[in-house]
């Protein structure tokens, strides 16, 4: 076994006039951390001087893992990394891969990988609705939001049998055709949302308690956030005029027509206005998707990678010979390493995959947007109170699981 | 805007995608590249390796002028860090690969910047001065897999236990952890 060294320990103690700071433990079991969260501020009366953030308590050797893993394997685990946006982490890896296998998915398999995503987003969007108004204070709005979350969650567990592992984009197109009548369950509930976010809306925007939380707290320039590495919706509170969807078009997004909104306030407010507006885009997108579904399959013509139709694994040899090779044996990946990012409901999700020829991947990275946001933390949070704390932690929209891995 | 040598080369939609092996095919079809430029210009014998594989750029330089490097390609409109990693070749020499995924938000366009590291004390310069957020990603390393970052800020173990034993994503560390 090789070690380079022992761990530098840094216990953080109170720089401050003695007696006057303090070090507050916040976590990892607070109801407003979202998760395990554990952070420990250095504070002067109600007035945080410095913030610490301690992460790992939910790591778990995904990457780990994936090398001992079939790339098709790998797709169950990346469900449980983001558990608020699973196609999302299904797309990005699927793309990933499939980048490496210079693999083509027909457009009816891209349209419906876009409309899962924006999906996706929703889900994730009303769970960061529901929750950060709830830290605030305004628990209706929780009840109001997973409500709608339990609709896309029936959407889910219709197309894919799961309800949030979903493992439904899978490497060469999707798990399976999607069921007769769910493009018209979508169009449903779609068609009703847009009236349920002026409802949020109707309770939220014009609350002054709300409007007194969340402006100007939480403050990040966009120096700052570029420095920090700061990306997604926050990053676009901040001024930054950069989405993924629309600059690098992964997956057929440059078919489709949306706004991606930019806010220059740098705020909690700023954030909560520029994802409700996003929701509201993402609508848009699944609309076009409906209205523009191609015909076809939905899967790449690549009997070696992609499983086979139950109907044909039971008529025909072939089809049951692929079958069998690739549950047993997995398919090899010719060699060479893939960087695909695409924009998951937090911001830009990165999966780096190093394949060595085999059928098991040598190196899978991810880079999760939480995991660089949790670091401007403390630049959003110092010289404020104790309390906007949680405002600010609720409005980067955090998940410890894609931190933590 | 991008130059006109991007439409010929990094369109995704066309496939196959193209791809240069060496060195040598990169700097003969892509001097005017905004990376590669920089970096010639910058000091070529820094620059010790380069690839274009499905249509992304890898350049390899000297572990020693990481900071230069990553300053330079600021400079040169490569303005976010991205994101970046390591990768265990056991039993190759040498063993470990930094890759550094920088964004350009101006040219839309991403490169990967390598460093090559070897036993028994890997060990390179932070970037933490050119780019903040590295922070977090360089102690990753650091906890993972035992690379040590010269003038990192706080460098200690972020995911794992402060007392942890063996860094878990080398590949000599069993996926089982030790029993």
């Amino acid at each position: 076994m090789v070690d380079v060294g022992t761990p530098i320990l840094e216990v953080p103690e109170a720089q401050g006039t003695e007696g006057q700071h303090m070090i507050l433990n916040m976590g990892p079991q607070h109801p407003s951390t979202h998760g395990v969260l554990r952070l420990v501020l250095e504070i002067d009366g109600e007035i945080v001087v410095r913030l610490y953030p301690e992460i790992g308590y939910l790591h778990t050797g995904i990457e780990k893992t994936c090398e001992a893993k079939f790339y098709q394997q790998v797709v169950p685990l990346t469900d449980r990394i983001d558990y608020l946006g699973p196609m999302a982490n299904n797309l990005c890896y699927a793309l990933a891969v499939e980048k490496l296998l210079e693999l083509e998915i027909p457009p009816k398999g891209q349209w419906m990988r876009v409309l899962l995503a924006e999906l996706t987003r929703l889900n994730s969007h009303l769970i960061w609705l529901g929750t950060h108004a709830m830290d605030i204070g305004a628990l209706t709005v929780f009840l109001y939001t997973f409500r709608e979350r339990e609709d896309i969650l029936r959407l889910f567990e219709a197309i894919a049998g799961q309800r949030m592992m979903t493992s439904y984009i899978r490497i060469g197109g999707l798990s399976m055709e999607p069921p007769l009548g769910w493009l018209d369950r979508l169009q449903a509930f779609i068609k009703g949302l847009p009236e349920k976010i002026d409802e949020y809306s109707n309770l939220l925007t014009g609350n002054p308690i709300f409007i007194n939380r969340l402006k100007g707290v939480g403050y990040l320039s966009q120096e700052d956030a570029i420095a920090l590495g700061v990306t997604g919706p926050v990053a676009r509170a901040s001024g930054i005029d950069f989405d993924v969807r629309r600059d690098m078009p992964y997956c057929g997004y440059e078919k489709f027509q949306f706004q991606v909104p930019v806010s220059s306030d740098c705020d909690v407010w700023a954030r909560y206005l520029l994802r409700l507006q996003e929701m509201r885009e993402s609508i848009k997108i699944i609309q076009q998707a409906l209205d523009g579904m191609p015909e076809g399959r939905v899967t790449a013509d690549a009997p070696k990678i992609v499983l086979p139709d139950r109907e044909k694994m039971k008529t025909q040899m072939e089809a049951l010979i692929h079958h069998f090779k690739i549950v047993t044996e997995g398919f090899a990946v010719p060699a060479g390493e893939v960087y695909q990012c695409i924009e998951s409901g937090h911001g830009l999700m990165g999966y780096y995959v190093v394949s060595d020829g085999t059928a098991k991947p040598y190196r899978v990275h991810m880079r999760y947007p939480g995991f660089a946001t949790l670091q401007a933390l403390e630049t959003m949070c110092q010289g404020r109170l104790i309390a906007d704390v949680v405002a600010v932690i609720g409005s980067i929209d955090i998940v410890l699981g894609e931190i933590d891995r | 805007m991008p130059g006109p040598w991007k439409a010929e080369l990094f369109t995704m939609s066309d496939a196959p995608l193209k791809t240069l092996p060496d060195k040598q095919a990169v700097l003969a079809e892509l001097s005017g590249h905004p990376a590669v430029k920089a970096i010639l210009d910058w000091d070529s014998e820094a620059l010790k390796k380069a690839k274009v594989d499905r249509g992304e750029l890898t350049l390899t330089v000297v572990p020693e002028e990481i900071v230069a490097a990553c300053q330079t390609l600021r400079a040169a409109g490569y303005n976010f860090f991205e994101d970046m990693t390591a990768v265990d070749w056991l039993p190759q020499s040498p063993r470990y690969q930094l890759s550094y995924h920088l964004l350009s938000h101006r040219l839309k366009e991403r490169i990967r910047l390598c460093a090559l590291l070897d036993d028994p004390d890997p060990a390179i310069e932070s970037i933490t001065s050119v780019w903040a957020g590295a922070n977090y990603y360089e102690r990753e390393v650091f906890d993972l897999f035992g690379v040590h970052f010269q003038g990192h800020p706080n460098l200690r173990r972020i995911l794992m236990p402060d007392d942890w034993t063996g860094h878990p994503l080398r590949k000599d560390y069993p996926v089982e952890g030790y029993r």
